[in-house]
């Protein structure tokens, strides 16, 4: 789960991160008034979406007037932003956030995550931070600092402090970003973050440290011991399908092609869709069934196959397990079929458990479907199904 | 003989008295798996399916139990695999899906200086065909034979399965390691056992995209001189792009773990590339000489 900017220096000033005075508005009105309400001379204005890149996309801007902040405010909200990490169809802005700026004489990285080799949490931090921080990393990597935590020990001051050395922090500063990290920390581990990325975090002409840009993810199976986050997911941000989707616990993702894609397990419905290219096809979408997944789930994520105008087939791939059953799927494929009447073509490849009962319960609803003998087959025959070359 | 698990495993399970758990034990009974009770907090000195139930773990060694599996709800597996972990269980299985992750952290802090080998969570688990199966794949596509099969997804892991049971290999030994970011058991810790395993010809490593776990096995690979063919295949050459798909994989904050990268790495170590996920028993058949 993704917070928004605000949402996630909001949870971080809580636990002791130096942020700025902040306020969100939603129109440019309220935006122009924030600016008065907060005080100084100049403010930044930053769109409130969950990508990363705003920056360069257009969607930070810095104002000197109050009016000038209200114009801002009104030329963001409404538009859809494209950042790098959004996509062509970028996202829509609803909500701005307004903070008082500040000089930066230095811009730090600084990253709590959870490093996936070791199985730990740990700090990445940059005396290079900013924008350019990627590039940065992938060409010099020695620019990159790392400290790892033992989760039987925890953070350990001797660690911070030689991590805020080498960012080239002394005296106050080092002392604040060691409590910063310890902050973080703390955050991180009481939230059930999978990320929480500052950057920049600056050093300011006034010589204080300031979290001036934050990232947070919330680990989507610890949001349940969390009822505070309820409130702050955001649906605006996911497309009204992944929501529908989501409703049925189907994990969906839209893609551009027009094979409608069904498979059981995230491994091998990136196979299919790799198989799908291989013969020619593309994929409209990437489509996961969880093992406990009921017939009416089925049905549900068939229904939304069936109701996309570009999909011209539809491959559903399930291998049956100790939980899965191909009954099962094939029950919930001819109540979504039988409801539709005529339908595109449905191309079927069951294996393991209750495979023959599957394609039985197929025949006996009388739902027209093609059986495919294994993978390469099933691919193909979607593929030509669809009017790729096949 | 396979690797892990084989005809003396004898394992209990943590949480036995489940609906799911009920008809999985059955199942794994029924193919031949020596269970010899169960551990369900609350329930101890109980009989279900004919086993023992104790309250704990340390309770259940009187079974002299050499393997666990956990089938236990998301918000009680780290706390069933520590358990285990602090009776020394010699194999812990976990095929619990949605486990947070901070709590495998903490898994991770327990396992390191034990004796204990965890498989999963996430996983499908492992079996040795006709032998001892623990976990939740189907029993049937298998076949005892010459592979050795290790992968992330357990779908990919049956369809493995079936094609090397189609060209008349079969498997030694099938294991999962899981989809979540942090987890036991890793490729590098499966492919030692099955260099060193007399009935494993060949290894199968499924991996996917996110994470470099398959870099990583490729570094491994580079060191090794088992004159055993590693067949690998990588999934998501072709997955929309900065998306979660399905596993809880957490970002990658700076790129990478992408399928050609892991492709390339285990080709540049030796691994012989199965073109398409159709195409990984075939694959095999070839590198050991088959047509």
């Amino acid at each position: 789960m993704n917070l928004h900017e605000h949402q996630a220096k909001e949870i971080l000033k809580a636990y002791g991160v130096p942020v700025p005075q902040g306020t969100v508005a939603s129109t440019a009105k309220d935006a122009a008034d924030a600016a008065v309400a907060l005080g100084g001379s100049a403010w930044v204005v930053k769109a409130q979406v969950h990508a990363g890149g705003r920056g360069r996309a257009g969607g930070v801007k810095i104002v000197k007037s109050s009016r000038a902040a209200g114009e801002a405010a009104k030329n963001m909200l409404g538009t859809r932003l494209v950042t790098a990490q959004t996509g062509a169809a970028g996202i829509e802005v609803n909500r701005v956030y307004i903070e008082q700026a500040c000089d930066v004489d230095q811009e730090i990285y600084l990253a709590a995550l959870i490093d996936r080799s070791l199985g730990r949490v740990a700090f990445l931090a940059s005396r290079e931070g900013g924008e350019n921080i990627e590039e940065t990393v992938t060409a010099q990597p020695d620019k990159v600092n790392k400290l790892v935590v033992d989760p039987n020990v925890g953070l350990v001051p001797t660690d911070t402090q030689a991590l805020v050395k080498n960012l080239g922090l002394s005296g106050d500063q080092a002392e604040a970003a060691q409590s910063a990290m310890e902050a973080i920390y703390k955050a991180f581990i009481e939230s059930d973050a999978s990320l929480i990325e500052i950057n920049p975090l600056a050093l300011t002409s006034a010589g204080d440290l300031l979290a001036l840009d934050v990232k947070m993810i919330i680990d989507d199976n610890a949001v349940y011991r969390h009822p505070e986050f309820e409130k702050l997911w955001d649906e605006a941000e996911v497309s009204a399908d992944e929501i529908e989707a989501r409703r049925h616990e189907l994990n969906y993702v839209h893609m551009d092609g027009n094979i409608g894609v069904m498979v059981s397990g995230a491994g091998l419905a990136l196979g299919i869709l790799d198989l799908l290219k291989a013969k020619g096809g593309d994929a409209a979408d990437f489509m996961d069934v969880r093992p406990v997944a009921t017939r009416e789930q089925i049905a549900a994520g068939i229904r939304m196959l069936l109701a996309d105008a570009k999909v011209k087939a539809i491959l559903v791939v399930a291998m049956g397990g100790g939980v899965l059953r191909c009954d099962t799927i094939a029950e919930g494929i001819a109540i979504a079929c039988k409801e539709a009447g005529d339908h595109v073509p449905v191309i079927v490849r069951f294996a393991g458990t209750a495979k023959e009962l599957g394609e039985l319960a197929m025949q006996n609803q009388a739902v027209g479907v093609t059986f495919a003998d294994d993978l390469a087959d099933a691919a193909q025959k979607a593929v030509a199904a669809a009017g790729g070359k096949g | 003989m396979g690797i892990l698990v084989d005809g003396d495993t004898k394992v209990i399970c943590q949480g036995l008295t489940g609906a799911t758990a009920t008809r999985l034990s059955e199942r794994a009974i029924a193919y031949g798996t020596k269970i010899v009770g169960g551990v369900v907090p609350g329930k101890g000195g109980q009989t279900h399916l004919y086993l023992p139930v104790f309250g704990t773990v340390k309770e259940a060694t009187a079974t002299q139990p050499d393997a666990s599996a956990v089938f236990v709800p998301p918000d009680k597996a780290a706390g069933a695999i520590i358990e285990s972990i602090e009776a020394e269980i010699p194999l812990v299985v976990c095929v619990t899906e949605r486990v947070p992750v901070l709590d495998m952290v903490r898994v991770k802090g327990a396992l390191e200086g034990s004796k204990t080998r965890l498989i999963g969570p996430n996983s499908q688990g492992v079996i040795t065909p006709d032998v001892c199966k623990i976990g939740v794949m189907p029993e049937r596509p298998h076949m005892p034979g010459r592979v050795g099969i290790v992968s992330r997804s357990a779908t990919l892991n049956y369809e493995a399965v079936d094609q090397t049971t189609t060209v008349h290999l079969g498997q030694s030994t099938s294991v999962g390691v899981g989809g979540d970011p942090v987890y036991g058991m890793n490729f590098i810790d499966c492919l030692e056992l099955f260099f060193a395993d007399d009935a494993t010809e060949g290894v199968i490593l499924i991996g996917e995209i996110g994470g470099t776990a398959e870099e990583e096995a490729a570094e491994y690979l580079k060191t090794q001189k088992s004159g055993k063919p590693v067949v690998a295949y990588v999934a998501g050459l072709n997955a929309p792009t900065d998306r979660r798909m399905g596993h809880a994989g957490t970002v990658d904050v700076f790129g990478g773990g992408g399928a050609a990268d892991k492709i390339k790495a285990l080709e540049s170590a030796g691994a012989i590339i199965a073109p398409s996920a159709a195409e990984m028993g075939t694959t095999m058949r070839r590198a050991l000489g088959g047509r």
